[in-house]
């Protein structure tokens, strides 16, 4: 019992901080947001440290197996808390500008890196389900921040709704689950379903049911709907934060359910996720061309990377797995860059929601300019950028293991999705701006994001490292 | 001191790269007088090494050295290097290429004095010899077709290097071009090594050259080829392009539009030098297809005799010069087919020398005459400048293979290799080179009497500032006469017992027509005494006669000559026609094609319906089903009942299969 309390000590340490901010939060006034600011920043530092310092050498069960810390628990946990850390930067400066700087953001997000946490380690359904939940509420509380818009109100109210939907289809294929291999501990099902003859139907019912429910976080086609109105509707920096690190739990999530307990059933998951997978990148990549908005773009362009990220899961290979591993991480790296351009853009009475807010950003700034042709070319595809590797490994893996039309099929959308990613590049560097307004933003500001940009670059050029770790995950 | 020997490699080619380097990227920072310093320099140093190098392998006859430096990448269990492999064969290239070289950096110093790209030029011939230098040291295919690609590039650049000028720019892309076809069959040849021998690495090719001796490829059904034909035709067909012979060799007398100095260099001292060298470092793989060695030999001869008789009719110095070229490669190209690599070699050498010194006297002429190339307006200048008048006598005597001189011994014993031998196409090359030492005395001295005697037919004002080029400009051309004069003396008697080369080259006992000549060798003066029983000797004296008795004695022959054959003349004026057929049937079919091809394949096929029309079909697609995204909830939770329907019916109740 000692021992898988240590085990938990990241998770215990985070929880512990976050009543510690939401304690100084309550007896602070509103100038003194700064405080509390510091302090998230500071918990989830302690917790990478925590992390770090309890990393086991070997996989370990806690909780008579409903808890596992190993090789990617701790890597993901470290890249979740670090990805959330550039968020809340960014957030910050938007939180700021926009003065919706309440502390219950910070509070929030907290409670949901923990959410995330428990799912990187989930070993048991019912731990799946409870990090999940503990994610999914913080997130729509997030959503929902802005009470004076009603944007944001709507996309709360879509997002809890269809979020509770697909939360009860989880549920319910849980508890399918449960009924026919009679445990929710995710090696007991795995036994269970190569030792006993359980009828297959009653397995695949259940597990299309968990799919589903997965899908629905994640934001794979046809369960994207919600997506680009919440994406649109929240804030930009909730949907700077959801659109990344929650992305990275879920897949943790995806992996250990699928591959840990559902492993003998791995012919349906393929052909499912296959299907998943191509509505995903089909669907994402080309009605991304017809938006104006940049998030709602971006948002159908999460959609299309979910469909990547499928692709090394469908390989169904432990080099597969790292495929989906990288891509995620670096989805993710991609993503707050890319939000992390809309917030440097905006301002308290503009913000840069509109594709067109990016005409002509070369002359005003050239840097940023360049830091988003990174960050686009780098969703695209295009080599030397972290993209390119990302795409590169999963289909490669696919290849590998014999999917050859998916493959195909991934190569043919990624050339239809340059066109938007590309699109921008175009506005940003030929068009004429409209405005020759300078770009106000503070030091930190300019610094994360161009290390956040430069990081693309620079993990781009020498991938080895992440893939390494990647690999060594599984 | 062979322990140092690895490490002159290596400065040997990188000194001359990073001087290139310093004078390009840092030309203004520099000035002009650091671009040429910096660059005589590495040069310099490469080419002292190379001297010490030359000492070390031929002099001392140390071992070969061939050792891979770098692997630049593996892939399907291939190594791709790069090496070095120095032997016998290489390090006289070497020296070659690296002295000649300075010579021509040095002369460059004058002869491009007030020109605004100077650092640019000095950075594009140390570039050069950076390039050559690896052609010609490397151990493996991939690295000589790098120096390969690499001269032909900078060779492209300097044709071009007055940019402004509309010929240069013509002349440059013509060059690229006509190359082209040739690096295509080269690179076919490297490939077809590649997929036989699964190596690109001489050593290991030559090592297993005998079992591929009878293997037989297909390539048009039911006609199987010998494999080495294949290979050794598609490696002469690249030496055709770089080397310009017939009829890939349009391009060379048009790249006198580029800068006297890199004319020198370039498309007569080493560039084109490399395609003989390149066979002959292939001797192992040529020696195995009588049928290539025929090709060659035919090919060589037409070249010989051909490209001398164009030699008669032109006007421009530089292009006489350059049509000499064409036909000394035509001899070097004989030699080759004749087995008598050595002998191709040497005369690669001498001619090296003695054709850098005429391209630098014809320069010398062309600054003092203010950038006039036409003969018809020279003559007299003698008077004016003697160093290069005796300095290109020299040069001339040694073209013409005057006893003697180093061109004496090296074409005179192509000559008689042909003579000796067996292949069914070594008479007609044979007769073809013995009527071309007639021709090759005629043009020769027919540009020196036009040039340095004769009537002064240049305007007053010209001649009244006449004088001699300053030192720069004369040391090179002294210099250069030196070896142009003597060399053979040194080289005649190891190229003929076998031992110069050594084991570089290979040569098969039935095709060894040198060691015919090599057994009846009994020193330099009976050689010299020996030649004169030969028609070669009294063919050179009498188009030496016939050219003085032409533009000396009796100037109005020529044209009451040409008045007679007007026919023939004009055929020569327009070089047999390959350049108009060509123009209109190569470079006008092909624009016609790629016109046709632009319009309906890309601007009306692929551009129209293709990519307009599916990105046009994707946006509309795209716009219709966004409209799905119709903003309320029940639809959005509908669209999840029906996204899980759809799975469980498929996968659960199996629907579709």
């Amino acid at each position: 019992m000692r021992t898988d309390l240590i085990i938990l000590m990241p998770e215990i340490t985070l929880l512990v901080m976050t009543c510690v901010v939401l304690l100084v939060d309550a007896f602070s006034e509103d100038k003194f947001r700064k405080i509390t600011y510091w302090i998230t920043q500071l918990s989830l530092l302690l917790t990478i440290c925590m992390v770090f310092y309890y990393s086991p050498d070997y996989s370990y069960l806690a909780f008579n197996g409903a808890f596992i810390t190993d090789t990617m628990s701790v890597i993901l946990k470290i890249v979740i808390c670090g990805i959330s850390i550039i968020v809340f930067f960014y957030s910050y400066e938007y939180l700021k500008e926009s003065e919706l700087l309440k502390g219950e953001y910070f509070v929030l997000g907290l409670f949901a890196v923990l959410g995330m946490m428990i799912m990187s380690s989930a070993y048991h359904l019912l731990s799946v389900y409870l990090g999940i939940e503990l994610l999914s509420l913080s997130l729509y509380a997030m959503v929902a921040m802005h009470r004076k818009s009603k944007y944001s109100t709507e996309a709360a109210i879509k997002y809890f709704v269809l979020g509770a939907l697909a939360s009860g289809m989880l549920l319910y294929g849980i508890s399918m689950i449960y009924g026919v291999t009679g445990s929710l501990q995710l090696t007991n099902i795995a036994d269970a379903i190569n030792n006993s003859a359980i009828e297959k139907i009653y397995l695949v019912y259940g597990m299309i049911f968990i799919i589903v429910g997965i899908a629905f976080k994640l934001g794979a086609a046809p369960f994207h709907m919600w997506l680009p109105d919440v994406y649109q509707g929240a804030p930009t920096s909730v949907t700077l934060f959801i659109s990344s690190a929650p992305k990275i739990a879920a897949f943790a999530i995806t992996v250990r359910v699928l591959v840990d307990g559902l492993f003998p059933l791995i012919d349906d998951w393929q052909s499912i996720l296959s299907l998943l997978a191509i509505l995903s990148m089909a669907i994402g990549n080309i009605i991304a061309i017809a938006q104006e908005n940049i998030k709602r773009m971006l948002a159908y362009s999460t959609i299309a990377h979910v469909g990547y990220l499928f692709l090394g899961l469908i390989a169904g290979t432990p080099s597969g797995f790292a495929g989906s591993m990288f891509y995620v991480i670096s989805y993710s790296l991609m993503t707050i860059g890319a939000f992390g351009m809309i917030i440097l853009l905006g301002r308290f009475d503009l913000e840069a929601e509109k594709i067109e807010d990016f005409k002509g950003l070369i002359v005003r700034n050239s840097w940023f300019a360049l830091i988003m042709l990174f960050l686009m070319f780098s969703m695209a595809g295009v080599p030397p950028f972290l993209g390119f590797w990302s795409k590169w490994f999963v289909i490669k893996e696919l290849v590998d293991s014999g999917f050859f039309v998916l493959a195909v099929a991934a190569v043919f959308f990624s050339i239809i999705g340059a066109y938007y990613y590309l699109r921008i590049v175009k506005i940003m560097c030929f068009d004429k701006p409209d405005t020759m307004r300078a770009i106000k933003a503070s030091q930190q500001m300019r610094t994360v994001l161009t290390i956040n940009g430069l990081l693309i670059l620079i993990i781009g050029l020498s991938p080895n490292t992440l893939m390494n770790l990647c690999l060594s995950a599984f | 001191m062979s322990g140092y020997m690895e490490t002159f490699y290596l400065i040997i080619v990188l000194a001359p790269l990073f001087a290139s380097l310093i004078a390009g990227l840092f030309g203004n920072l520099v000035g002009r007088h650091g671009a040429h310093w910096v660059t005589n320099i590495g040069v310099g140093i490469s080419t002292v090494l190379s001297l010490l190098v030359y000492k070390h392998h031929i002099i001392d006859g140390a071992a070969d050295y061939n050792q891979s430096i770098y692997v630049w990448l593996t892939s399907g269990g291939i190594d791709f290097q790069i090496g070095f492999l120095i032997d016998k064969l290489s390090a006289t290239m070497m020296v070659v290429v690296s002295f000649v070289s300075w010579m021509i950096h040095i002369y460059t110093i004058g002869y491009m004095q007030n020109d605004p790209g100077y650092q640019r030029f000095f950075s594009y011939i140390s570039l050069f010899t950076f390039a050559m230098l690896m052609l010609v040291m490397s151990n493996n295919f991939l690295q000589l077709f790098f120096g390969w690609e690499a001269v032909g590039l900078v060779s492209y650049l300097l044709i071009g290097f007055w940019y402004k000028k509309e010929s240069a720019i013509f002349a440059n892309l013509k060059a690229f071009l006509v190359n082209r076809i040739g690096d295509f069959g080269f690179l076919l040849g490297i490939a077809a090594v590649l997929m036989y021998f699964d190596t690109l690495d001489y050593v290991e090719v030559f090592k297993n050259v005998e079992q591929h001796a009878d293997t037989t490829i297909t390539i048009i059904n039911g006609e199987p080829w010998s494999l080495m034909t294949v290979i050794c035709i598609s490696l002469f067909i690249g030496a055709m392009g770089k080397s310009a012979q017939v009829p890939l060799h349009v391009w060379l007398p048009d790249s006198m539009e580029g800068p006297t100095p890199i004319s020198a260099l370039i498309h007569a001292a080493t560039m084109v030098t490399a395609g003989i060298f390149m066979v002959s470092r292939m001797s192992p793989l040529f020696e195995l297809s009588a049928t290539a060695l025929n090709f060659i030999l035919i090919i060589g001869a037409i070249t010989a005799l051909s490209m001398g008789i164009l030699g008669l009719v032109q006007n421009d110095i530089k292009r006489v010069v350059a049509y000499s070229t064409l036909s000394q490669l035509g001899y070097m190209t004989v030699a080759l087919g004749a087995s008598a690599y050595a002998a191709a070699m040497f005369h690669l050498v001498t001619h090296a020398f003695f054709k850098a010194l005429l391209f630098l006297a014809a320069g010398s002429v062309i600054i003092v005459m203010h950038h006039e190339q036409d003969m018809r307006k020279m003559g007299g200048l003698f008077k004016y400048m003697p160093i290069t008048c005796f300095t290109c006598f020299i040069g001339s005597l040694a073209l013409i293979g005057f006893p003697g001189t180093s061109g004496f011994f090296s074409k005179d014993i192509i000559i008689e290799a042909v003579h000796y031998s067996s292949l069914p196409a070594s008479s007609f090359a044979y007769y073809s080179v013995l009527l071309g030492v007639f021709i090759t005395a005629l043009y020769s001295f027919r540009l020196f009497f036009m040039t340095f005697f004769g009537k002064e037919n240049m305007s007053r004002e010209k001649w009244e500032k006449l004088h001699e080029a300053p030192a720069v400009v004369t040391t090179p051309l002294l210099v250069l006469a030196i070896p142009s004069l003597i060399l053979g003396f040194f080289l005649i008697d190891p190229v003929l017992s076998g031992n110069y080369f050594g084991s570089a080259i290979y040569v098969s006992s039935e095709n060894n027509a040198l060691s015919i000549i090599g057994a009846e060798y009994k020193g330099i003066f009976s050689f010299i005494t020996h030649a004169f029983l030969h028609p070669p000797v009294y063919l050179s004296f009498a188009g030496l006669f016939v050219a003085w008795l032409c533009y000396i004695k009796f100037p109005n022959l020529p044209g009451m000559i040409v008045g007679h054959i007007g026919f023939i003349y004009r055929l020569l004026v327009n070089k047999y026609g390959f350049d108009d057929f060509n123009q209109v049937f190569f470079a006008g079919g092909v624009r016609k094609i790629g016109h046709l091809l632009s319009h309906y394949g890309d601007a009306k096929l692929i551009d129209g319906l293709l990519v307009n029309g599916s990105a046009k079909s994707i946006r509309i697609f795209s716009s219709f089903i966004r409209h799905m995204q119709s903003g309320y909830l029940y639809h959005y939770a509908f669209s999840i009942i029906i996204g899980l329907l759809l799975l469980i019916a498929i996968f659960v109740h199996g629907v579709f299969y």
